[in-house]
């Protein structure tokens, strides 16, 4: 296949998966600005910082105000990872590689950017916001369900895969990120039911919360939900689960191919020397320093890839 | 002319309900208006989810737009098309060896058919391709032969497109569309398929491999790129076909061959559908500026190292000057009367034909001798009497620049309007392929349809939609 057409679809799928992410960071703002006692708007600093837009919307707004932030990462198009820009994006690259897709794919990829399009034509008002970020998951997770149900498992689908979970990983680690900012100015609240309240909120907002529910019963605080979003195997949006799957599509890609890809050898550094050992070693080393590493990592190993499968030269 | 009542393809010049239309009729006696009205809804939705659109030309931000399409067929009975594409597949043999003859021995200007300087003095001309022999020795691989229609038997070609003939997507979608809507009125009638048409194409392109091929041909199509006008068209069509659809700087000269990169490395490509212009295929031999084009390909094709379809230079024997020979084209290289009929033309270029013109103009279509798209030219009938005094000035200023037609009463079809069935001028273009194995006519083809009443023109970018074109089974 053409290293453009896979590129394409890299991207279609990172922005795709974006759209959704950023939609829940959204979420997880709105509600933890819902469940604190205290006025301000706080939250939604780190819930920018988290999604990697801060300075950008610095550059735009005086200060940071609930419906600001709601804007600029909802529809902002100076905002390159805002839902509307991510959606435009997603489709652009769709188009881009039209005929790797099915027509279903493609189908529910135009459909998706016309309702999302309509939806973010103006402003949301904060009572509108859950239906409109609903809708987002539902187009974003009908187009997955597309893929998964349409595509054939070939080459085509390991590039979309690499461009989901690279994504996703990028994604779950900002939202844990989250938690780090929130945290913060208020080391006192550590162990109070208010904190308890906000690690259920990025359960919430990576859909974990039944999961979690599940496999730790009533019981399990910060360490426990960190750990299942870190090192869970079995939770599809864990740093462990997502870089396990690059890993299997690498070595997909990989087959028939001599020597090793450098991409693959870095998805094996990123997972031996930071997912291979117990939560203690993780806090141990400082949270925020942990996901900063790895979304660095992240970021060196997109590269990779790009240059590994000849994506622009 | 003009005089006589235009043709209805429906309804004759008499009212009198013709028989390929006898099916449709009674179903559509049994519909109800509403019903239709909500599907005329749901086909422009279909449009618009599958995407079938167009880009406009000159737009900052690239505008997608849908071309109208409306749900009353255009129905051909087997009979007319079978005497159809017999006057179409002599005129695109004549083509053929129209062109293999003006890049070699130029048999036709020695035997004083047709002036030296109608080809050394044109554009489309390419001193390049003088004695290349394009592999399978076919120079137009797809041809869009433009037919208008003004009477029963009646058909003239307005226009051959012998470069990169665009629309076979719409036939394709129109019928598709048409079946998901109407299943009934297939059941009812017996209409041949248009559904080969992708696989028919990649068949005849890769019979036009170059001996080089080693393997199974390599095909991919070549698209100037997402912002193109057509691009919807070239992804539909190399995915329809299961091949690649690539740009130019997708595509690279190694080794002799012109090959693609890969995730794992660079493929050669044996035939390049290309929907780029002859101008941008190449920047070392034709024009440098170009960022469309593959640095080379013009070296490599030349050495047999690959299909290029159309070959480049094909654009001559569709230049709206060659055609007033047509005829003559046709039958120096068939040695039979042409089947299909040609609109009387007048040539600007020369003073009797100019003098004509210019007395005439109100009566006259004048058209750009290159231009397409239905821009530049004067529809008389139509025109001001300012529009006709200021392209009297143009066209005594470059007289060589134009040709000028009779205005042709074109036959009409029935639209679905607003009070109902309401008539509408239409032109139709039929799609051919070519290769060494035989010229294959696809039974069908794109109808455009002037949507405002009473006008002729069907250009999509000037108000023009589309129609599902049917031939039956005789």
């Amino acid at each position: 296949m053409l290293g453009k057409t896979a590129g394409g679809l890299f991207w279609m799928y990172r922005y795709l998966e974006r759209a959704e992410n950023t939609a829940r960071l959204i979420e997880a703002g709105q509600r933890i600005a819902l469940t604190r006692l205290e006025a301000g708007d706080a939250e939604w600093t780190s819930i920018l910082q988290a999604g990697g837009v801060k300075s950008a919307f610095d550059e735009e707004y005086e200060a940071v105000t609930r419906d600001a932030a709601v804007d600029w990462m909802l529809r902002a198009k100076a905002n390159p990872s805002s839902v509307l820009s991510c959606i435009e994006a997603a489709r652009h690259n769709a188009r881009l590689v039209r005929t790797a897709l099915t027509g279903e794919v493609w189908g529910a990829t135009n459909a998706a950017y016309m309702k999302i399009r309509e939806m973010l034509a103006r402003k949301v008002s904060e009572r509108d916001l859950p239906e409109v970020l609903r809708e987002v998951r539902q187009h974003t997770s009908l187009v997955r369900g597309m893929t998964h149900g349409t595509m054939l498992r070939n080459e085509i689908y390991d590039f979309v895969r690499l461009g989901t979970f690279l994504e996703r990983a990028d994604n779950t680690a900002r939202i844990l990120d989250v938690k780090y900012y929130v945290l913060l100015p208020s080391v006192s609240a550590v162990g109070t039911s208010l904190d308890n309240v906000q690690w259920e909120t990025i359960l919430r907002a990576v859909s974990a919360r039944g999961g979690f529910r599940m496999e730790y019963g009533a019981g399990g605080g910060p360490a426990e939900i960190t750990e299942f979003l870190v090192l869970n195997k079995r939770m599809p949006r864990s740093l462990a689960f997502c870089i396990g799957k690059l890993r299997s599509n690498l070595s997909y890609l990989h087959r028939g191919v001599e020597g090793q890809l450098p991409s693959m050898a870095m998805v094996d550094h990123l997972e031996r020397q930071y997912l291979s050992h117990d939560i203690a070693a993780v806090f141990e080393r400082g949270l925020h320093e942990f996901i900063e590493d790895i979304l660095g990592q992240l970021g060196q190993i997109a590269r990779q890839v790009e240059i590994d499968f000849r994506f622009y030269e | 002319m003009g005089e006589k009542p235009v043709f209805d393809e429906m309804w004759g010049q008499d009212e009198t309900l013709r028989e390929p239309y006898q099916g449709f009729h009674d179903w559509f006696a049994e519909e109800d208006i509403s019903r239709l009205r909500a599907k005329q809804r749901e086909a422009e939705e279909i449009f618009r989810l599958t995407g079938i659109t167009f880009n406009v030309y000159g737009r900052a931000e690239a505008e997608e737009r849908l071309i109208p399409f409306d749900i009353i067929p255009r129905i051909i009975s087997g009979h007319e098309w079978t005497k159809l594409s017999r006057g179409i597949e002599q005129r695109v043999r004549a083509i053929n060896a129209f062109l293999h003859d003006i890049y070699h021995n130029r048999e036709i200007v020695k035997a004083g058919r047709l002036p030296e300087e109608m080809i050394s003095g044109n554009e489309a001309y390419l001193p390049q391709m003088i004695g290349v022999q394009p592999p399978g020795g076919v120079y137009t691989h797809i041809v869009g032969i433009d037919l208008v229609r003004t009477g029963p038997g009646e058909f003239f070609v307005l226009e051959d497109n012998a470069r990169t003939p665009s629309g076979v997507s719409y036939m394709l979608e129109n019928r598709e569309t048409m079946l998901q809507m109407f299943p009934e009125l297939f059941s009812r009638n017996r209409v041949r398929p248009v559904q080969n048409y992708p696989i028919d194409l990649r068949r005849s392109l890769a019979a036009c491999a170059p001996n080089m091929t080693t393997d199974k041909p390599v095909v991919a199509v070549l698209t100037p790129g997402i912002y193109n006008s057509a691009y919807y068209e070239h992804a539909f069509l190399a995915d329809q076909m299961g091949v690649e659809l690539v740009e130019g700087h997708d595509l690279r000269v190694i080794d002799g061959r012109v090959a693609m990169r890969t995730t794992r490395g660079y493929t050669p490509v044996d035939v390049l559908y290309r929907r780029v212009d002859d101008e941008f295929l190449d920047p070392l031999n034709f024009n440098p500026d170009s960022a469309l084009g593959i640095p080379g390909i013009m070296d490599v094709y030349r050495a047999g190292g690959i299909t290029i379809a159309n070959a480049p230079g094909t654009g001559i024997s569709d230049d709206k000057a060659i055609y007033s020979y047509m005829p003559d084209i046709v039958e120096f290289y068939t040695g039979e009367r042409p089947l299909l009929q040609n609109v009387p033309t007048w040539r600007c270029s020369e003073p009797d034909d100019l003098a004509y013109v210019l007395d005439n103009l109100p009566d006259l279509v004048v058209k750009e001798v290159h231009g397409s798209g239905g821009y530049g030219m004067l529809i008389g009938p139509t025109a001001s009497k300012k529009e006709i005094a200021a392209f009297r000035d143009k066209l005594k200023a470059r007289p060589g620049n134009y040709i000028a037609q009779p205005t042709l009463s074109l036959s009409t079809v029935p639209i679905f309007a607003r009070s109902g069935l309401s008539p509408r001028h239409v032109d139709l273009r039929p799609f051919v392929l070519v290769s060494p194995e035989g010229v294959k006519i696809t039974p069908g083809g794109l109808t455009r349809v002037a949507l405002k009443k009473g006008s002729l023109v069907v250009n999509s970018s000037q108000g023009g939609g589309t129609k599902d074109t049917w031939v039956l089974e005789e």
